[in-house]
């Protein structure tokens, strides 16, 4: 009733209360993405900033209008003309997708296993999820290179096993980077996953198998309907940044390993080319509005229901 | 969800967290490796925590880290406060969705893309890059979290206690400062902490907005990393992991206990009606 | 014969017969809409000075709006708030000399006791010794002394709830807003309390505006009742007169328990109405006079305590009376309730209650006897809507 109603009256407290994030985020949010896209229709130069043609508001109208002349979609074009930037979209993707089907493999057991833990260890076990989240991402990507590579205590482990003769190539492939972001994202697809079958009401199941459900049923009839919600945030967790990842391809990839952060980030420190990174960077954008957008619903949708 | 675990989910859940540990604890061991080959376990030493401290490139990196970390996480979480008391409590207004978008696509948005935004902003703006675009920058993504932290915390707030402070005579502005943000503040302080190890974490988007000068410790890893695995990464690595986790248990055994006292008090409490 | 009134008085305390009398509060034509939805409508009232008056319906009547909207958390879409003369429109919350109990209690989680029940006179910057002795006060009112320095937490629902109106008292406001004040507590100390809120508001001769959905909290406590539905007053009277003359159908069937007989109006006198039950086919001859004409269908709403159910032919003449085989019997422990099938139709039922008066009764009424229904002309009131 008329608790659900919205004020209808604010006051200048709160449209300042509004204003300032607000602002704040068009300016060093979106605005920068506008720029972003001007960038990319510019040329590389030999200059500081290192492309043309800039806009000074000082030099008049007529030099703006020239400078807009100079706009061209060149750097595009010679994105698809160059076989490294669609191959690395394809392969970020590719490779982003298969993580986050291995990372939701992987985190359902241990969150289903969580939330049928005793409620005493609950919190934690919630706990020992979240704190690598809080631990450096660089500090665990960097873990993995001792482990994983030739002389590393993987192969160190396996050989004194007896299993392997010779040390496996891991580090420098793309198992590597693999199994690096299934490790660093791992948290992200527990933690809404955990919390979605922990809300899951342990009647339903009695009452599935009350009805003559076995259990195994009872669990894909009713556990894993009711746990999607949980599941789709978590691989858009997964999936969105992995996308763009750079970290985890740079340490632990090798030279086959394409992927567009990677790219991204060479083309702008190595190749200093300021325009083609910022094509790069639009188009990855694109890519990715999709399923950002779809996840904001997502998160919306739940948030209004928590309400 | 009742029901006990059975073999399946006690192993799913042991297998599944040393996989999340092992790499970190066996950073942790090899950084008291006697020998430089890092993976050659060569007995026990300290001696690269000694070096570590000799190391002014090092600590300078970490100086610079602690307090774009402290300024950035603390106007973020001002800001974040705030945008949480929108999305919370502003009803609609125009341009509400985009405003929830913004606080959303950070979340999920990859580094490159809004360090390398943010820095092009910069250089269009004539700014001179260095400790303070660090922090603009962090402060940026930072807030968001704060947001969605707080957020949830003020979507279970019982909006009375604010109109029972109104109704005796409290004008808006003190009630939010005398009621509302003491009662979120668990909240607030989570999403500060949240912001303050974001920013210490971050190598992608500080790389991008930083200038001379401002070399933060996660670039000055990465740097060292890429030249291969040292001892001394792993001292530093482990200094790190061991503050951080220091830091979030004992604020989630203090949230526990006051839970627990809480809970306790409510239970002698129970019953006096009767 | 004595004159008749209606029920027990509950204080020889009547300003709304008055005419001469100023309302302490008054709404004028108060609207209030939510988008389409109309929360109040058109609503006009007039409360007086140390009245303890109640807003009664169910949820959506529109009674927690109409008393949201005194204490300025609602801004009315249409029409006018007065108190005490003054005209409340455009004054925010914090400044007008309300002061409202919350049905949630509302209390500062992170105060104790005694910071919860100042909080109200800090804000008014009175001088500290006053404040310690207004709050001292209170917490002796509501006998709370013992707790001043425990946090809400540390509370049980009933002391919560005193500290809630304590603080809502501290200020001594104009008037007092309750809303569902008693609504968490459980029943025994939900009817303690009621008593406890009367004393309360005649020792401190204050305005008491309450809101509830429960009909026997809003007779006990109050003076006067407001039934609310759908935004609109449909009878504003004392309780006894809500009860024994209800102006509607509404009113009739939301307050206690009721027998709606379907009627038609045979002959109409200055002394009274003669009427026939649709159902049922019995005549019913009353003492009330009607504006509806002969041949028109009213209502006749009686409450089965004022029906007498009996196994034969009552001794004596009876006015009204009629036939019916038991159909159903409720046994409550100090009442029965008996439900009479007086027609063809399963549905066609007339109930009657019963006081248990003794312990020990040879040969009861059972089910399917054959019994006998009667009731005086006083007994019910003709409705028309």
């Amino acid at each position: 009733m008329s608790k659900a109603a919205s004020k209808s009256k604010r006051g200048l407290g709160g449209w300042g209360l509004i204003a300032v994030p607000y602002f704040w985020l068009l300016i060093f949010f979106l605005a920068p993405f506008l720029i972003v896209f001007k960038i990319s229709l510019s040329q590389v130069a030999v200059a500081i900033p290192p492309y043309f043609p800039t806009f000074d508001l000082a030099e008049g109208w007529q030099a703006f209008r020239e400078g807009l002349s100079e706009l061209s979609l060149e750097n595009y074009v010679w994105l698809t003309e160059d076989a490294l930037y669609w191959k690395s979209y394809v392969s970020s993707v590719y490779i982003a997708a298969v993580s986050t089907l291995i990372t939701l493999l992987i985190g359902y057991p241990i969150a289903y296993g969580m939330a049928r833990s005793p409620e005493a260890w609950r919190p934690t076990l919630l706990m020992l999820v979240i704190l690598p989240f809080w631990t450096s991402f660089l500090i665990r990507v960097y873990a993995w290179i001792g482990i994983l590579k030739n002389e590393g205590l993987l192969n160190q482990f396996l050989m004194m096993l007896g299993l392997i003769d010779e040390p496996l190539v891991i580090l420098n492939t793309n198992a590597a980077v693999y199994i690096g972001i299934v490790y660093s994202y791992l948290p992200f697809l527990v933690l809404p996953l955990y919390a979605s079958l922990e809300k899951l009401d342990g009647s339903l199941l009695e009452a599935a198998e009350d009805l003559g459900c076995p259990p195994w049923k009872a669990f894909w009839k009713i556990t894993v309907p009711l746990s999607l919600p949980g599941v789709i945030a978590g691989c858009f967790l997964v999936f969105i940044p992995a996308v763009g990842e750079f970290v985890i391809p740079d340490l632990l990839g090798g030279s086959e390993t394409l992927m567009i952060g990677k790219t991204l980030w060479v083309e702008f420190f190595n190749n200093r080319d300021w325009p083609v990174s910022s094509a790069v960077a639009v188009i990855l954008l694109l890519i990715l509005v999709i399923p950002i957008v779809l996840f904001q619903n997502q998160q919306q949708k739940m948030a209004e229901k928590n309400q | 969800m009742t029901r006990g675990p059975s073999w399946f989910n006690v192993t799913s859940i042991v297998l599944g967290f040393s996989f999340l540990y092992l790499p970190i604890v066996l950073l942790v061991i090899y950084s008291f490796n006697e020998s430089r080959l890092v993976t050659v376990w060569g007995g026990f030493s300290t001696k690269w925590y000694v070096e570590l401290l000799q190391n002014d490139q090092l600590l300078d990196a970490a100086w610079v880290t602690l307090r774009v970390a402290f300024v950035s996480a603390s106007v973020a979480t001002v800001l974040g406060t705030m945008a949480a008391l929108v999305l919370v409590r502003s009803g609609r207004f125009m341009g509400r969705s985009m405003f929830s978008g913004m606080i959303f696509a950070p979340l999920v948005m990859p580094e490159v893309i809004l360090g390398l935004s943010l820095l092009l902003l910069f250089v269009a703006m004539d700014q001179a890059r260095g400790f303070w675009t660090v922090i603009i920058a962090h402060t940026t993504f930072a807030m968001c979290y704060v947001a969605v932290v707080v957020q949830s915390r003020l979507v279970g707030f019982d909006k009375s206690v604010e109109e029972a402070a109104e109704d005796l005579g409290c004008p808006p502005i003190k009630t939010f400062f005398l009621i509302t943000l003491p009662i979120i503040l668990p909240g607030v302080i989570a999403g500060w902490m949240l912001a303050f190890t974001l920013s210490l974490d971050d190598l992608v988007i500080a790389s991008f907005t930083t200038g001379p000068g401002a070399t933060t410790l996660p670039m000055k890893i990465y740097s060292q990393v890429r030249l291969g695995v040292t001892p001394e990464i792993n001292a530093v690595c482990t200094i790190l992991v061991v503050l951080v986790s220091i830091g979030v248990i004992a604020a989630s055994i203090a949230t526990k206990r006051q839970q627990v006292q809480r809970e306790r008090d409510e239970r002698a409490a129970f019953g006096a009606d009767g | 014969m004595a004159k008749k009134t209606i029920g027990p008085v509950r204080r020889e305390f009547v300003p709304w017969e008055d005419p001469e009398q100023t309302p302490f509060i008054e709404f004028r034509n108060v609207t209030k809409k939510f988008g389409d939805f109309v929360a109040v409508n058109n609503l006009s009232l007039k409360i007086y000075k140390r009245e303890f008056f109640a807003l009664l319906g169910g949820s959506g009547c529109g009674k927690t709006t109409l008393m949201r909207m005194l204490a300025g958390f609602e801004t009315p879409t249409s029409g006018e708030i007065f108190l005490d003369g003054q005209d409340l429109s455009g004054i925010p919350p914090f400044r007008r000399p309300s002061n409202m109990m919350f049905q949630s209690y509302a209390l500062f989680p992170h105060m104790s006791v005694e910071k919860n029940i100042a909080f109200g006179l800090e804000q008014d910057n009175l001088p500290k010794s006053e404040i310690d002795d207004r709050v001292a006060e209170m917490l002796r009112l509501t006998k709370l002394e013992q707790f001043a320095k425990r946090k809400p937490h540390q509370l049980s629902g009933g002391q919560r709830q005193r500290v809630a109106l304590a603080r809502s008292l501290a200020k001594r406001p104009k008037v007092l807003l309750l809303d569902e004040p008693l609504g968490a507590l459980d029943r025994k100390l939900r009817e303690e309390t009621q008593f406890e809120l009367m004393a309360l508001q005649e020792d401190l001769k204050m305005t008491f505006l309450i809101v509830t959905h429960d009909q026997e909290e809003a007779m006990t406590v109050a003076d006067r009742i407001a039934v609310m539905d759908r935004g609109e007053l449909v009878q504003v009277a004392t309780p006894s007169e809500i009860y024994e003359a209800p102006n509607s159908k509404f009113v009739a069937d939301f307050i206690g328990d009721v027998n709606l007989i379907e009627a038609k109006v045979l002959e109409k006198a200055d002394t009274g109405t003669r009427m026939q039950a649709v159902v049922g086919d019995f005549a019913i001859d009353t003492e009330q006079t009607t504006a509806a004409s002969v041949g028109d269908t009213v209502w006749y709403a009686i409450r089965p305590e004022k029906v007498r159910i009996a196994q034969g032919q009552p001794e004596g003449s009876v006015t009204n009376q009629i036939g019916g085989i038991v159909w159903d019997i409720a046994y409550l422990g100090d009442v029965s309730i008996f439900h009479a099938k007086v027609g063809e139709d399963d549905h066609d039922i007339l109930r009657a209650t019963k006081a248990n008066i003794s312990r020990m009764v040879e040969n009861p009424i059972t089910w399917d006897e054959n019994v006998v229904l009667t009731f005086d002309r006083d007994a019910g009131v003709i409705l028309t809507g």
